[in-house]
């Protein structure tokens, strides 16, 4: 599949995984972004994810100062961002170092040769210079002098010095987009939008994005240059998108589906922060964000904001979730409709802030003070977000009740090209005020148990509600020993009769058999990948995805019976496992992963073979 | 709606606002007042009963709501200010109200406190201030006073108390007043004043815990001390107090002093006006630390008000006036925004 263009050969690939890594002030994930957006445009299916330290600018060429944006991109169907990289791009030893390992035994390795120097050196460990000894043996190395050609291109656009070091990360890309033969017009429309009005970053980007795409046509140093075909993607309009970007307009969606004012009250949070950012920018579509003093006003404000008739949200990560326990109890007696999104992050206490994990499961599911039980759902992917923001309202209004969204920070910063659905397809929320104090009481219920909803402003419908404990119906306050128990449970049943209203667990593969890969929320990718790849070596071998938890699809139990070994992976110490072992008492197999990464599907692949006795999967 | 709405409130009386729930707090208790107040003064505000919105923390006062019959939230320690915000936000029309105590404000609530005056959100802070714990029987609270003897300070207080007043213009409270449970007709004024500010409007309340903390504002509200302990704060109208209306108080540079009327030596021209809407918050400052303990009376009423805009009204603002730029976002625009590709 290689045809000649000019000198150089043009090699055609199905599938690509590019890491782009530099000091966490090189701007590789504006590099990476970047290359992401280009290449859904272009039409390959696609999976990104973004791997950054805690710090906004460690000290240059430090080893924790590595910042790395992986890409997976292909001409069919991707569901992760790829377990190793065909392809390496390092601004400077330190990103050589602690990327090396992510990389594919016999990967393209591009290296910045300029930040080779004896201080950066020193800085990343390394006694002797990894270009002159037999540390990339087996790696094809293609050392570029990035740093002073691209000081060479724009050495009389008049930017500083330092300016120019800056522009580094744009020569870069344009050598990558050479090198996998994409357009340089997004992200030259890019440049001018970013920098509109200083004109001199616009050119000085843009000189140095085509000087890096021309050394590629030019050098010597590569000999052939790639292609990946286009996807072939169902027809519609795409635009490529993260899951907190989907989260937001999920949300919004939400809002204008039950033609509701919305209310986000948040704290900013990694990795949850950019929910507020997006939604901050949506104004016209009647969103009001409210950055509260704390994480505690958020929930407060939007329990005031949902009592008085808004769709009202909180967004926040695992401490955040922590603080926001005691008013989610409230909303809990209060019985408000409130959404709760929890980005989740690595724990406990501070733990690894912009590193994935899925370890909130349980503090979602209980969580809180006395018997106060919330709907629990989770996205799989970023796309997913976008349809489950819209199912956590729905049910939310639906039953009077607090639910929480959970997603991880693998899915909310890893985008994905996303077929935008038809508006017309969203299905509308319903939602109705009670306003006649003959037919509704503050506590009233309705035949899933939830009580009217009585917006303040409504003449005769004047009441109080609380944190003391309520009697059905008149919602007044009330401490009989007989009417806790009756309410305790009220409120329990209320949660479990969401299970009418929310889909079957599907089992992709046969439903029955020797194993079932049983997963929730951001491992769907690299399940499915796995799957795949153990079915090709022609193991049998299933998968279901849960992204309803509390409650559970009401055939859950039905599903899992018919397997003789349940898998279940998670990026925690077995939460969901705790939960399958405590609903349906029978014994799981647990497949653990705690290092602020997403898993590998080949890390699953491995233990699917250990399971189904085809060795250890090498 | 607006005629009728008008004609409702116009018939409104004090009963209107009582709810049917039984009143609980301890017979003899300050709380009584309070609540009669402003179940008296809601009535003539002109504003239209279901739009107001009582919204409490934790402590005996923050069973307020129960007794209003308006809506009401009797929600979670501390959080009370930060619910309110959020009502407000959400519904700026709506008039909002918050009840709460020194325990539940100035300690576990002292946060959102100082934001919510910070931000100048449109709501009415309505402080109890019996300078204890209550409801959890007799701790020492952020307002009590230096070597306060309770059970959980059996040897007395270490700590320096709270001059809320004080923290309030420190947040930068648009409107800080005082009042007593026992000057029903002064605290019905000064409630009237807050409902009319537009902007985050705080007043102390000194309510007498007759259980817990028994005579702590007597001197300052019986009435054979009163006159000389007490000095009643109008705009534009000399610090003088005393039975006799004898005593003034005069600004000597930043520190405020009392000069005697009677001996000749001062006349009424001396006495210092008090400006209620002074652009410089100082004179509100130096007079919220006015007490007995430097010699001082004690005011009550306004210490400082001033208008600047709302916190809610910019969120409002603004939200018309992006939706009037960009026009009204629909569903389509919103799912069809950022780079789009098609795929054929």
């Amino acid at each position: 599949m290689t045809k000649s263009n000019g000198e150089k050969e043009l090699q055609s690939l199905k599938e690509v995984t590019v890491r782009f890594a530099g000091d966490s002030g090189d701007g590789m994930q504006l590099t990476g972004t970047q290359f992401s957006n280009t290449t859904a445009i272009v039409g390959n299916d696609m999976s990104t994810l973004p791997d950054y330290p805690a710090e906004i600018r460690a000290p240059a060429g430090t080893l924790y100062g590595v910042s790395g944006f992986q890409l997976h991109f292909s001409s069919t169907d991707v569901h992760t961002p790829g377990d190793n990289a065909d392809v390496l791009v390092a601004m400077n030893p330190a990103a050589l170092k602690i990327n090396l390992p992510e990389a594919k035994k016999d990967a393209v390795i591009i290296v910045n040769q300029d930040s080779f120097d004896s201080k950066n050196l020193k800085m990343a460990g390394y006694l002797v210079n990894p270009l002159d000894d037999d540390t990339l043996a087996g790696y094809k190395v293609i050392q570029v002098p990035i740093t002073s050609l691209t000081a060479t291109a724009l050495k009389d656009t008049g930017l500083s010095t330092k300016e120019i070091t800056r522009s580094k990360n744009f020569f870069a890309l344009g050598m990558m987009y050479w090198l996998f033969n994409r357009p340089l017009e997004p992200t030259l429309e890019w440049i001018s939008t970013k920098f509109k009005g200083e004109d001199m970053l616009i050119d000085g980007n843009t000189k140095a994005l085509k000087a890096g795409y021309y050394f590629g046509d030019q050098t010597e140093l590569f000999s052939t240059r790639y292609s990946v075909e286009p996807a072939k993607l169902a027809k519609g309009i795409y635009r490529n998108i993260s899951g907190n970007e989907a989260t937001a307009i999920g949300l919004t969606a939400a809002a204008k589906l039950s033609k509701l004012p919305l209310f986000l009250g948040s704290y900013p949070i990694t990795p949850a922060s950019d929910i507020l950012h997006y939604l901050s920018r949506y104004k016209n579509y009647g969103v009001k964000t409210f950055q509260a003093e704390d994480e505690i006003s958020g929930i407060a404000s939007a329990i005031g904001a949902a009592f008085s008739g808004s769709l009202a949200v909180t967004t926040t990560s695992g401490p955040g979730l922590a603080l926001k326990t005691e008013a989610i109890g409230l909303a809990v007696m209060t019985e408000l409709p409130l959404v709760i999104v929890n980005v989740q992050r690595g724990g406990p206490s501070t733990g690894l802030p912009t590193k994935t994990e899925q370890s909130d499961l349980l503090q979602a599911a209980y969580g809180r003070n006395g018997e106060a039980p919330v709907v629990v759902l989770a996205a799989s992917t970023p796309i997913d977000c976008f349809d489950m923001a819209i199912e956590a309202a729905r049910i939310a209004l639906k039953f009077m009740t607090p639910v929480i969204l959970l997603t991880d920070g693998y899915i909310a910063n890893g985008s994905e090209p996303w077929k935008v659905p038809n508006p017309d397809d969203l299905e509308p929320i319903e939602v109705e005020f009670a306003t006649d104090p003959a037919k509704s009481r503050p506590y009233s219920r309705d035949e899933n148990l939830a009580r009217p909803w009585i917006k303040p402003g409504t003449p005769g419908m004047e009441h109080r509600i609380g944190g003391l404990e309520k009697a059905n119906i008149t919602g007044n306050v009330n401490y009989e020993p007989e009417n806790h128990h009756f309410m305790c449970n009220l409120r329990a049943e209320k949660v479990k009769n969401v299970q009418r209203v929310i889909p079957d667990l599907e089992v992709d593969g046969d439903d029955s058999g020797e194993l079932l890969v049983l997963g929730w929320g951001g491992t769907y990718g690299a399940i499915v990948e796995a799957v795949i790849h153990c079915r090709e070596q022609g193991y049998k071998v299933s998968h279901s995805h849960l992204k309803y938890i509390v409650p559970l699809p009401k055939n859950t139990g039905e599903v899992l019976s018919k397997f003789k070994h349940v898998l279940i992976p998670e990026l925690n110490l077995g939460q969901l496992a705790h939960i399958i072992r405590k609903e349906y008492l029978r014994e799981v197999i647990t497949l653990s992963k705690m290092k602020g990464l997403p898993f590998k599907s080949g890390e699953i692949q491995t233990k699917i073979l250990e399971v189904l006795g085809g060795g250890n999967g090498n | 709606m607006e005629t009728n709405n008008v004609k409702q409130t116009d018939k409104l009386t004090a009963k209107d606002f009582a709810s049917a729930q039984d009143v609980r707090w301890c017979p003899g208790c300050g709380d009584y007042s309070i609540l009669a107040q402003v179940q008296r003064t809601f009535p003539i505000l002109d504003i239209p009963k279901e739009n107001f919105v009582w919204v409490s923390g934790i402590g005996c006062s923050s069973r307020f709501p129960y007794y209003m019959d308006t809506y009401g939230f009797h929600s979670i320690h501390g959080r009370a200010t930060a619910i309110a915000t959020g009502v407000k936000i959400a519904r700026p029309e709506l008039s909002v109200w918050v009840a709460t105590g020194d325990g539940d404000l100035m300690s576990i609530g002292g946060n959102h406190f100082i934001h919510t005056c910070r931000k100048n959100v449109d709501i009415k802070i309505i402080m109890f201030n019996n300078r204890i714990y209550g409801l959890t029987k007799g701790q020492y609270s952020p307002t009590s006073e230096q070597g306060k003897v309770t059970r959980s300070t059996p040897y007395g207080s270490v700590d320096y108390p709270f001059n809320p007043p004080s923290l309030a213009l420190g947040s930068e409270a648009s409107f800080v007043a005082r009042s007593f449970d026992r000057e029903p007709k002064h605290m019905q004024e000064i409630i009237r004043r807050a409902a009319d500010h537009k902007g985050t409007a705080f007043v102390e309340i000194y309510q007498n815990c007759n259980i817990f903390n028994d005579g702590a504002f007597k001197d300052l509200t019986d009435k054979e001390t009163k006159d000389d302990t007490v000095v009643v704060l109008e705009h534009d109208k000399p610090m003088v107090f005393g039975k006799n209306k004898d005593k003034g108080v005069k600004f000597d540079g930043f520190n405020p002093i009392v000069i005697d009327l009677s001996n000749g030596k001062y006349s009424m021209d001396d006495v210092t006006l008090h400006n209620e809407f002074d652009a410089s918050p100082v004179r509100a400052f130096i007079l919220t630390h006015m007490s007995a303990e430097g010699h001082l009376p004690t005011p009550i009423g306004i210490f400082r008000q001033v208008l600047k805009p709302t916190y809610d009204g910019g969120v409002a603002a603004q939200l018309e006036q992006i939706t009037k730029k960009k026009g009204e976002g629909t569903l389509e625009k919103l799912l069809f925004s950022g780079n789009t590709w098609e795929v054929e």
